[in-house]
């Protein structure tokens, strides 16, 4: 038995999301005194992949090939799997990525596995039982799973667990496997990347703004501040409904969930389905002009505030303590 | 064109969340269920994609009779027929595997799901259907244009988007962007009343993953207050007391 982590990766490098899904899995082949193996598909330098023993990685599986250089997702399924076969991996380890969220149902469906997605703690295992702690209701909740199949498929959030580093240096292993034809029948055409900008669902802080800022030709400010936090930009629904910002940026409910370590939200009221989706973010600090906005009941910091008086003060403050610093 | 559109049940996105017998059940007293909001945005392009007499747009839901007030919601939008699995729905994996068999039985070029469901958001009914049935699956698509024998989609990346091609029949998860959720009119409403509803039983299914308990998330302190004047103190607080920045 062994565990396996497929460690997806960004353009040729791994994010630090994958190196948490790497700690995660090894803490689970720690608790089932077993072996860590990752299997990445892409191309990626030996250097890089051999740097995923850091974290605790025995072995890496490197599958490349100019057909497999981007994210196919049934090719890329069936890779996964037969990895998992040959090396009697139980246990496989995603990163709940938009790319992971392919991949771990139709691993599910090839392995015969119980999925937990989303999970955001590590597997307790008690008297042949296992379990894993998932979100549920868009972050209002969480949900205990128990998985009861032989093989198990775990999708693990990000900035959920800490990267741990007790290993060295990986041994990298060349894997082929025959991926099917009909696993090609998706064709991409093109990729978009905004390589200025971090990306939501990675970002450790996030700056945010409602309605509050009366409309797009004022997010000048809210970009200047995430940039110089090194932050994220996001927004609230009726933002990107009326075209203000991307979709992509909408979070909550029915937009994104994301759990950074600061969440900073600027001119927006805290309406239920707003904060469903951000109620799992470590510090929370919210900027609005009127005290009884239901968003202070969840913050953690708060200033009542205009914000277009608030929100200059706040950069020049943030400029002055990096120029400290 | 043939489209079918899976449609879920679920808690109205107003609803506080709590759970009775001991956190292990999901407590439905006086909730409101609602068409899972992405299955709308599902429920719209299908019908865009088909409208003037260009196609079919089957709904399908697995769930107890209960549910067929979000079905009829549905059709009023303008399905023009569906079915119901007679079933509670267990999990992605029980749901999947009874629309698979009943998409062997009755094919589509095109089946759509919401990018999740909003009360468990495994984003994983699309995924297990293609695999089920052996087609493409993408989980996430913010754009679907269809052709004749293709379709061109856009997926939400980290950072980005990619636009791919995929020969029908495939599975796509839907999510904003897709379209404009459609209101039904009086028409509709009307009309939903007597197009086709059919009830098919369950096929067993094996039992992989059972949810045991809930928890909510734990209440946070109470707020510490920064004047409007002093961001200076906020910037320092987040440094040194929070030491998130
Ligand atoms: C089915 C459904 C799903 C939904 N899903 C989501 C979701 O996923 N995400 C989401 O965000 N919403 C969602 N909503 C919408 C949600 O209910 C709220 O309407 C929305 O979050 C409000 O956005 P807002 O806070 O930006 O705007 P508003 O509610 O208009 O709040 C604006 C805030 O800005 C403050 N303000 C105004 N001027 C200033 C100023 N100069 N300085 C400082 N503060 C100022 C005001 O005091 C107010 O609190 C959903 C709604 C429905 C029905
Ligand atoms: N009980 C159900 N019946 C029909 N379709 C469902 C059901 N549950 C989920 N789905 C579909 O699968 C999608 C993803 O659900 P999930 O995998 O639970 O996040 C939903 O948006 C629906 O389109």
């Amino acid at each position: 038995m062994s565990v396996l982590i497929y460690a997806e990766n960004a353009g040729g490098t791994f994010k630090k999301s994958i190196f948490e899904a790497v700690s995660y899995a090894k803490a689970i082949a720690n608790q089932n005194n077993t072996d860590l193996i990752a299997i990445s598909i892409g191309n990626v330098s030996a250097d890089e992949l051999a740097s995923l023993g850091k974290y605790g990685a025995k072995k890496v599986l490197n599958v490349s090939g100019d057909k497999l250089k981007n994210f196919v997702n049934q090719a890329y399924a069936s890779i996964i799997a037969e990895a998992a076969k040959k090396e009697s991996a139980d246990i496989v380890v995603l990163s709940n990525t938009f790319s992971g969220r392919g991949l771990a149902p139709r691993l599910g469906v090839k392995l015969e596995a119980g999925v937990a997605d989303g999970a955001v703690a590590l597997p307790e295992q008690n008297g042949g039982k296992f379990t894993v702690k998932k979100t549920a209701f868009s972050g209002k909740a969480f949900a205990v799973v128990e998985l009861s199949s032989a093989n198990k498929v775990i999708a693990l959030v990000p900035n959920s667990y800490k990267v741990v580093e007790t290993g060295s240096s990986a041994q990298v292993e060349d894997f082929t496997t025959e991926a099917k034809e009909s696993d090609f029948k998706a064709i991409i055409k093109d990729i978009v990347r905004s390589t200025d900008k971090v990306s939501l669902p990675d970002a450790e802080i996030v700056v945010s703004a409602g309605r509050g800022l009366k409309g797009p030709e004022n997010w000048g400010m809210i970009e200047e501040l995430a940039d110089l936090l090194g932050a994220a930009t996001a927004c609230s629904k009726p933002v990107s409904d009326a075209g203000w910002r991307p979709h992509s940026e909408h979070v909550g409910q029915t937009g994104i969930a994301v759990s950074p370590n600061l969440y900073i939200a600027i001119g927006i009221s805290g309406a239920i389905q707003h904060l469903a989706g951000i109620s799992s973010s470590k510090v929370i600090v919210v900027i609005n002009k009127d005290p009884e906005a239901p968003f202070f009941k969840v913050a953690d910091y708060g200033i009542v505030g205009d914000a277009f008086e608030v929100v200059p003060q706040l950069i020049a403050a943030v400029k002055a303590y990096k120029a400290s610093a | 064109m043939k489209i079918l559109v899976c449609a879920s049940n679920v808690p109205d996105t107003t609803t506080k969340i709590t759970f009775t017998n001991n956190n292990t059940q999901f407590n439905t007293n006086g909730v409101q269920f609602i068409l899972n909001p992405y299955d709308e945005i599902a429920l719209s392009r299908a019908i865009e994609l088909t409208d003037g007499g260009k196609g079919t747009v089957t709904v399908i839901n697995v769930g107890e009779v209960s549910t067929e007030a979000t079905i009829r919601k549905a059709l009023a939008i303008g399905a023009t027929d569906a079915v119901r699995v007679n079933a509670k729905p267990h999990d992605a994996w029980y749901v999947a595997y009874q629309i698979a068999q009943y998409v062997k039985a009755n094919p589509f070029d095109l089946i759509l799901t919401g990018r999740e469901s909003i009360d468990y958001n495994g984003s994983k009914v699309a995924g297990m259907l293609g695999e089920l049935l052996d087609l493409p699956s993408v989980s996430i698509i913010k754009k679907l244009d269809a052709a004749d024998s293709e379709a061109t989609v856009e997926r939400e990346i980290e950072g980005g988007k990619e636009i791919l091609t995929i020969p029908y029949p495939f599975v796509a998860g839907t999510a904003e962007g897709v379209a404009e959720p459609k209101i039904p009119n009086m028409r509709g409403i009307m009309s939903a009343r007597t197009k086709p509803l059919t009830v098919v039983e369950p096929v067993d299914v094996k039992n992989f993953s059972e949810i045991i308990s809930y928890e909510t998330p734990a209440p946070r302190g109470q707020v510490t207050l920064v004047a409007a004047a002093d961001t200076a103190k906020l910037v320092e607080l987040l440094h040194t007391e929070a030491r998130v920045i």
